[in-house]
């Protein structure tokens, strides 16, 4: 699918004060431009499931319909059901968690010491081999996957906010001192704005990941939900219902991405809003 | 009759009748490089009191110290009579680069002083907005700074610094960043500004004519080790058209005396 992240703000046509509405017509109509970039998508899609490229890879004509079948029968709602409590829980857990942490690192000496190091070895380190240890210790229920999902998560998170907030704009600190800011003001109304792009783009990456760590985990432990579907259908050769599974995963994450982007700009940085 | 009261030598000017600011004995060193070494200077009350020096003889840091911004290595300032080592309501500073928040609206980046003294929405946009108009910006309440020019960027931190109704506006060479022509109009408007508001400014230049031609009274400042070379008072009549003063005699004797009291420095 088309993972193409942009505001509604500029859908809705160039602003008034939009001072690229000059930089070409094909720019004030993405809506159109998504829609040939999903098209292009499928058409090649379809022409390597005919070719076939393998047998096990099935046309996009084949897995839109098995996607359907999936909807109708109630595996595919039932599935996320299951998959989807982990993720969301994960998710957000991650994303409150890693930002706090990562600001607390950024703005405090000590705290950068303790916990810095452990999330840039996370980071470097194959995660998804603590994914079994993970169900040794926690069985293979929620917590398990809950887990996975923030293992995978978390350090992106952690290590962005950290550094957006070590590279404050040091004249806006000075600024709000100026102006007689509180330690508590400084960090709510210029570290936390200042810092959000890079933040936000932490988010975004720790939400691809915690996507990859709920799936890893029912592929590897729990066998439920997503993952479950997914090996079910591969057991039995059904590769159109295992792609369309894949392929609706995916497509999930993409809204999350833009729900994140809407946040950004609406909530900390609405100059960027159609610029 | 002179055109210019001069004062020769660093030993401390005798004290004017009000001064509101009075900086004692002050020393700053940075590592190893001295940046100011016993400044004395009073500054008195309702005048436009310029520091003017070349580049690196510690205009910037003087005002930061005299802001709370930066401590100093010895010395004290006052503030109306009461020493100061941290930032205080009485004094707003208008930065060089700007220092204005890219994600907030004029109108947000102007009341961000009051916002942060906890003044209540109304209140602070209803003060915000007379300075905004004040400054020549009226209706650009909701842009955001990348959609102005730099000489309207520096009028919102202008607008900033007024709006707290601080006695003290302390400007770090504010129109550097300014265009030549807005620079020209931004002065003008400063005079005026400053025979509207009753205020006291404190100005850093490098530039003698923006010197002489907006100030009260000129602080010399030595290069490194920044010290008080000479304080000139021009006597400029500033009533009426102020592109007047740019061929005044006084105003051009005055540039030439400063120029060439600091070409020793400058080979
Ligand atoms: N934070 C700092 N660390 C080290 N040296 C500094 C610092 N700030 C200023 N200096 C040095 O102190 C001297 C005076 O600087 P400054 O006050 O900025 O001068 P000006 O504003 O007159 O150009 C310069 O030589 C500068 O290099
Ligand atoms: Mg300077």
């Amino acid at each position: 699918m088309a993972v193409s992240i942009r505001t509604d703000g500029e859908a809705a046509g160039p602003a008034p004060l939009s001072n690229r509405s000059a930089t070409g017509a094909s720019w004030d109509q993405p809506v159109l431009l998504r829609l040939v970039s999903i098209a292009l998508f499928a058409g090649i899609w379809e022409v390597a499931g005919r070719i076939p490229v393998s047998f096990a890879f099935p046309t996009f004509s084949d897995t839109v319909v098995a996607f359907f079948g999936l909807l109708a029968d109630g595996s595919l709602a039932t599935a996320y059901l299951s998959t989807l409590q982990p993720l969301v829980l994960g998710v957000v857990l991650s994303a409150f968690l890693g930002v706090g942490l990562g600001t607390i690192c950024g703005l405090w000496r000590t705290g950068e010491w303790l916990v810095i190091p452990v999330f840039i070895v996370l980071q470097a380190a194959p995660v998804a081999a603590f994914i079994p240890m993970v169900t040794f210790v926690y069985g293979i229920g929620m917590t398990a996957k809950t887990l996975a999902v923030m293992i995978l998560a978390l350090p992106v998170i952690v290590l962005n906010t950290y550094k957006a907030v070590r590279n404050v704009n040091e004249s806006l600190l000075v600024m709000c001192r100026s102006f007689l800011g509180t330690r508590w003001q400084t960090v709510a109304k210029i570290i936390l704005p200042d810092a959000s792009p890079v933040i936000f783009a932490g988010l975004r990456l720790g939400v691809a990941a915690g996507f990859v760590g709920v799936v890893l985990a029912e592929l590897l432990i729990t066998p439920t939900g997503i993952g479950d579907l997914i090996t079910f259908h591969r057991s039995r050769a059904d590769y159109a219902e295992m792609y369309a599974t894949i392929a609706s995963i995916i497509a999930l994450s993409t809204p999350t991405l833009v729900f994140l982007q809407w946040v950004e700009v609406r909530v900390f940085r609405p100059e960027s809003r159609g610029a | 009759m002179g055109a210019t009261a001069l004062r020769n030598g660093p030993s401390p000017v005798p004290a004017p009748i009000d001064s509101i600011v009075e900086v004692r004995g002050i020393f700053k060193t940075y590592g190893n490089v001295e940046a100011l070494r016993g400044i004395d200077l009073d500054f008195p009350r309702g005048k436009l009191t310029s520091l003017l020096g070349p580049s690196g003889c510690g205009k910037t840091t003087l005002l930061k110290i005299i802001a709370g911004l930066i401590r100093a290595d010895g010395g004290t300032v006052a503030i109306n009579g009461k020493h100061v080592t941290a930032p205080g309501p009485e004094r707003a500073f208008v930065f060089q680069d700007f220092a204005l928040m890219p994600w907030a609206t004029v109108m947000r980046n102007v009341a961000f002083g009051l916002e942060l003294r906890g003044t209540n929405k109304a209140e602070r946009e209803a003060i915000a907005r007379r300075y905004i108009a004040e400054v020549g910006l009226a209706g650009f309440e909701d842009k955001y700074p990348h959609q102005l020019s730099g000489g309207m960027r520096q009028r919102v931190g202008l607008a900033r610094a007024l709006s707290v109704d601080a006695d003290v506006l302390l400007l770090d060479e504010p129109f550097s960043a300014v265009d030549e022509q807005n620079r020209r109009k931004f002065q003008e408007d400063l005079i005026r500004l400053r025979t509207n508001q009753n205020k006291t400014f404190i100005f850093v230049t490098h530039s003698i004519e923006e010197a002489v031609y907006i100030s009260d009274r000129i602080v010399l400042l030595s290069p490194r080790p920044g010290r008080v070379s000479q304080i000139i008072e021009p006597e400029i009549d500033r009533s009426g058209d102020p592109e007047r003063i740019h061929r005044d005699r006084h105003y051009l004797d005055t540039v030439e005396e400063i120029w060439q009291g600091l070409k020793q420095y400058v080979e």
